[in-house]
């Protein structure tokens, strides 16, 4: 059985004045114990939404959400504010993008490693604090005694970043969601985080849902990948699969879309044209159809279903056919 | 082709660091830019990655003088830029400009597209009549792919990519020989900066512009630029062709650089050999002696690493590199070793080269 089995989830926040905005629209994904999972989309796409969404972090008046969230036998959505806290942190770990405003700047980094070892595991303060050292020495901080009484503002942000690490990791988690965890960082550091992440998801089998809007480090991390766009999974498939051969015409245009380190010099991109402003609701068809070069009539009238195509999940009418360069388009 | 358009000599910026509340002690200098020579020849593009607080813009900002320099001279079409003042320094400025990074933060929100194009244009008497100016305005939306509707419009109004359009046309309104342009994709979304690349791209073989790009991403520099300039700490540590930069890296921080950049695509991701570098960048304020890679670098020696400061050399025709062994590595007599990482004391706070992309809250999400 599947250690997280998300489905139909659905996000929809209520707005003054204004049409409630559906953020995350029917998203369905399982990650199985010790997998990766990569949810990749743009700004807007329901990525976060979705993780905060499971995490039960999302305001209870104004975001009203439906569908389930069930790990390992249980339904997180139904779950009290009590029960859930019991879970966050312990069960599930999250980390976040911006670690500087995720930590509590003016608590000794010491202590916000502990508070989560006292409160799950009932440690004593002093062995918590050398539990603790522990926990900093394994991702990888240097002189990890002097870093506990120290401030996250003291701490650079691939530093700051680990001790979040460690932080989420506190309780071993059977599940570690990490939303944009490189984001804020250098490529360099980047690189050391996610070495460090890769690493530890593996000693501890510690299954990873991966959010981010890099498909580059989707490429090395992840073992399934869900490509999301206007909080739908338009595609989802195993990274392999889906590098090798995009089907979905975002996913194609995306890929051909970024410049490749090691693509010869000249070629020139191919952009997807228009922007995310352009998108129509799901009720009227495909939200990517006025964007897409592949489109066809259907595609402004009639929502794609979820179909199962050897194996991976495809949300569209016309796909790309595999091997097809990407189509050449004016930019509007 | 080949004619210099830019030449910078021996560019030094270097930020005084007060402190006390009566008497503003200076207290040390941060080594922001420190020493860069570069040339930029006319109708090329010269890119210049580096990691935050490398000094990549800050070096852009004193070649127009947006920060003055304390130390060297800029020289822009025969003219010594640095010792200009006043009106003499204004008249210049309009054939050097600049595109920033964040479009939102740099286009006046009160100010409607056409006021903002036209800003420029009065400033340097280039407003002679109003249909010429009408004219022109449209001519410039139409290069930047903008319709002529937006002219009435707030910024607000549009998406980030068309946004960054608009100030692209703004620089591009006084006929400019050179463009800086300061991390002009990093804020916009993927599929958008393919967008704003290729329209950067073709404004240069349109108008026979110079571009200076300043970007982290080494992927979009590497697409876009002839020339890269690879910095760390306030220097040049290597300068070559994009395609000899990225086939045969010389210095160390260019490979661990090119390492570490995710490619999308699996296959490569699973073969490729990645050198981690141990630690986090030294403070600018209190940079090492030496090469000031030394504290990072896989390959450093015994002798000369952390006393003497490399100069950039040009070691193969158009390859320069600041490293005292680049030829041992590169023969591989030289091996690489570990490097235990060495505190780092930080004292500012998040860089604002590094745009955090995603919304930032739900309000954010729900009004983008």
């Amino acid at each position: 059985m599947a250690l997280l089995e998300v489905r139909d989830l659905t996000v929809v926040f209520e707005r003054k004045g204004e049409e409630p905005f559906t953020a995350v629209d029917g998203v369905n994904f399982d990650v199985e114990p010790g997998q990766t999972v990569g949810l990749v989309g743009e700004s807007g796409c329901g990525k976060s939404v979705t993780s905060l969404a499971i995490m039960g972090l999302l305001p209870k008046r104004g975001a009203r959400i439906t569908g389930s969230v069930v790990y390992d036998g249980t339904e997180l959505l139904k779950l009290s504010d009590r029960q859930m806290r019991d879970r966050r942190g312990r069960d599930l770990g999250m980390v976040f993008q911006d670690p500087l405003s995720s930590l509590n700047p003016v608590i000794p980094i010491g202590l916000q490693v502990t508070e989560v070892l006292e409160r799950h595991r009932g440690m004593p303060r002093k062995e918590a604090m050398v539990e603790a050292k522990d926990l900093l020495d394994k991702v990888g901080i240097p002189d990890p005694n002097r870093r506990l009484s120290e401030y996250p503002h003291q701490l650079s942000g691939g530093m700051r970043q680990r001790a979040l690490i460690a932080i989420a990791l506190a309780c071993r988690p059977k599940l570690l969601i990490a939303d944009e965890p490189t984001t804020a960082l250098d490529v360099t550091i980047q690189a050391q985080i996610l070495s460090l992440m890769k690493e530890l998801v593996q000693d501890l089998g510690t299954a990873l849902v991966m959010i981010t809007h890099d498909l580059g480090v989707v490429a090395g991390l992840c073992d399934e990948v869900n490509v999301l766009y206007g909080g739908k999974v338009v595609e989802k498939a195993m990274r392999h699969e889906l590098f090798a051969k995009p089907r979905h015409p975002y996913t194609h245009g995306l890929l051909a879309s970024i410049p490749r380190l090691d693509a010869p010099r000249g070629e020139k991109l191919t952009p997807i044209k228009g922007s995310v402003a352009d998108n129509i609701p799901w009720e009227q068809g495909c939200a990517f159809a006025p964007r897409c070069p592949n489109a066809l009539e259907v595609c402004t009238s009639v929502t794609p279903a979820e179909e199962d195509q050897l194996g991976r999940l495809l949300r569209c009418h016309n796909p790309v056919v595999p091997g097809t360069p990407a189509a050449e388009e004016v930019p509007v | 082709m080949s004619e210099t358009l830019v030449s910078v000599e021996d560019m030094k910026v270097h930020f005084p660091i007060k402190r006390g509340v009566f008497l503003d002690r200076t207290v040390g200098y941060v080594y922001a830019v420190d020493g860069v020579d570069l040339e930029i020849k006319r109708g090329e593009t010269y890119g210049l990655v580096g990691e935050s607080g490398c000094g990549k813009s800050t070096l852009g900002r004193a070649m127009l003088r947006l920060n003055e320099p304390t130390n060297g001279r800029m020289v822009f079409d025969g003219t010594d830029v640095s010792s200009l003042k006043g009106e003499e320094l204004r008249r210049m400025r309009r054939r050097m400009q600049m595109v920033f990074q964040d479009p939102l933060s740099s286009l006046d929100p009160r100010q409607s597209v056409e006021s903002i194009l036209v800003e420029g244009l009065r400033a340097h008497d280039l407003d002679k009549s109003k249909e010429q100016t009408g004219k022109r305005l449209r001519e410039l939306l139409s290069a930047v792919g903008l319709p002529s509707t937006a002219l009435r419009k707030y910024p607000h109004e549009f998406s980030g990519g068309q946004r960054q359009r608009i100030g692209i046309a703004r620089a591009l309104a006084l006929e400019p020989d050179l463009i800086v342009a300061d991390e002009p994709v990093s804020a916009l979304d993927v599929s958008v900066q393919a967008q704003v690349v290729n329209l950067l791209q073709e404004l240069q073989d349109q108008f026979g512009l110079t571009f200076l790009v300043i970007a982290h991403d080494l992927a979009v520099v590497k697409h876009i630029s002839d020339r890269v300039g690879v910095m760390y700490l306030g220097g040049l540590v290597e300068e070559a062709t994009a395609d000899d930069l990225y086939a045969e890296p010389l210095h160390p921080y260019t490979r661990a650089l090119l390492s570490a950049i995710p490619v999308p695509d699996p296959q490569v991701e699973d073969r490729r050999e990645r050198i981690l570098l141990a630690g986090d960048l030294p403070s600018p304020a209190n940079p090492p002696s030496g090469c000031r890679f030394h504290t990072r670098c896989p390959w450093r020696q015994a002798s000369k690493c952390d006393t003497d400061r490399p100069v950039l050399r040009e070691i193969k025709p158009g390859h320069k590199v600041a490293c005292h062994w680049a030829e041992d590595i590169e023969a591989g007599v030289i091996k690489p070793h570990e490097v235990a990482p060495i505190l780092i004391e930080e004292t500012d706070t998040m860089s604002p080269d590094v745009p955090l992309v995603g919304p930032a809250s739900v309000t954010e999400a729900l009004n983008p």
